[in-house]
């Protein structure tokens, strides 16, 4: 399914592509979970053994902070709304294709969005945390001459962060679109495995990953 | 030379770009043998300590996922040389 639409704003035309639309739609999708999870937890009572859809959100939310807890330890636990999040967004815009839309992940804005947030994290907690004399002295170890490497190194990681995700989803896309085109009729038989590996695991994965390489940077920079 | 048959700049630059990309993906090669080596070594942790499995593989698909990223890197350069098409200008 392809929607796209194009904007006229103060006489520019703005067009915007179908994985823009898409993310609107999977924000919105994920308000109205938010609010009717929001509703249903206010009337719960909290003595007695959650049920239905309840029991399912407390477990991943325990999930989410047992994972943050194991990983950047336990006086960091304010960060388990930022990644909770995150893999949320994440989870359900990877396996967006599975309904036969074009992930938002596939599209360069949404990944580098993403990992330029991660990137002004990690800069505002290392300066937070060693102060503004410790995060410039930590480009200079373990000697000076090698303070270009480092600031080479640290502008790296959003690039790498954002490539890998976009790189895995958009390589799903273009194998699975090839595949449609050359099999024709036969292509139903064929591609729900491949679309089980491309997009449910391949999505999966790249969400752990992303989160997790998160945590590492965030927590690697306020040691 | 028959005018018909000639090849124009243009063809010559697709071509070229195509063939770059098939080039650009033999970066596959390395991560494959990296990610390979790192299954192989969290498979012997395992095996020695199967009550440490979901650390191991957790630790083994982060490592894995920073071992893919050259090879990221040439898929991206390929993307680009067959549907960006830099070089036509």
């Amino acid at each position: 399914m392809n929607i796209e639409m194009t904007l006229t704003l103060f006489g520019n035309e703005i067009f915007i592509p179908s994985t823009i639309i898409n993310s609107w739609i999977i924000v919105i999708l994920l308000s109205i979970f938010a609010i009717v999870v929001n509703r249903k937890l206010k009337k719960v009572n909290a003595a007695e053994k959650p049920s239905g859809l309840i029991n399912v959100i407390e477990m991943s939310v325990e999930g989410v902070q047992s994972l943050v807890k194991s990983t950047m330890g336990d006086k960091n636990l304010g960060f388990v709304p930022y990644i909770g999040t995150l893999a949320i967004y994440l989870a359900v815009a990877n396996l967006f294709g599975l309904l036969g839309f074009k992930p938002p992940t596939s599209d360069y804005n949404v990944p580098l969005a993403l990992a330029l947030i991660t990137f002004f994290m990690t800069q505002y907690y290392g300066i937070k945390s060693k102060g503004l004399g410790g995060y410039t002295k930590s480009f200079f170890e373990p000697i000076p001459f090698l303070a270009p490497l480092n600031v080479i190194g640290e502008l790296a990681n959003p690039v790498s962060l954002s490539f890998r995700l976009f790189g895995n989803i958009l390589s799903g896309v273009i194998i699975m679109g090839l595949l449609y085109g050359a099999l024709g009729w036969i292509a139903p038989i064929v591609t729900p495995a491949l679309h089980v590996y491309f997009d449910l695991f391949a999505g999966l994965i790249q969400t752990f990953i992303f989160i997790m390489l998160t945590m590492v940077f965030v927590s690697m920079a306020m040691e | 030379m028959d005018p018909q048959t000639a090849i124009t700049g243009r063809e010559l630059i697709l071509a070229a770009s195509a063939i770059g990309a098939g080039l650009a993906m033999i970066a596959g090669i390395g991560p494959g043998i990296g990610q390979g080596y790192a299954a192989g070594k969290a498979a012997e942790a395992v095996g020695r300590q199967p009550e440490a499995q979901g650390d191991v593989i957790r630790t083994m698909i982060l490592g894995q996922a920073v071992a893919e990223t050259t090879g990221i890197y040439g898929l991206v350069i390929a993307i680009i040389l067959l549907f960006v098409q830099p070089l036509l200008g």
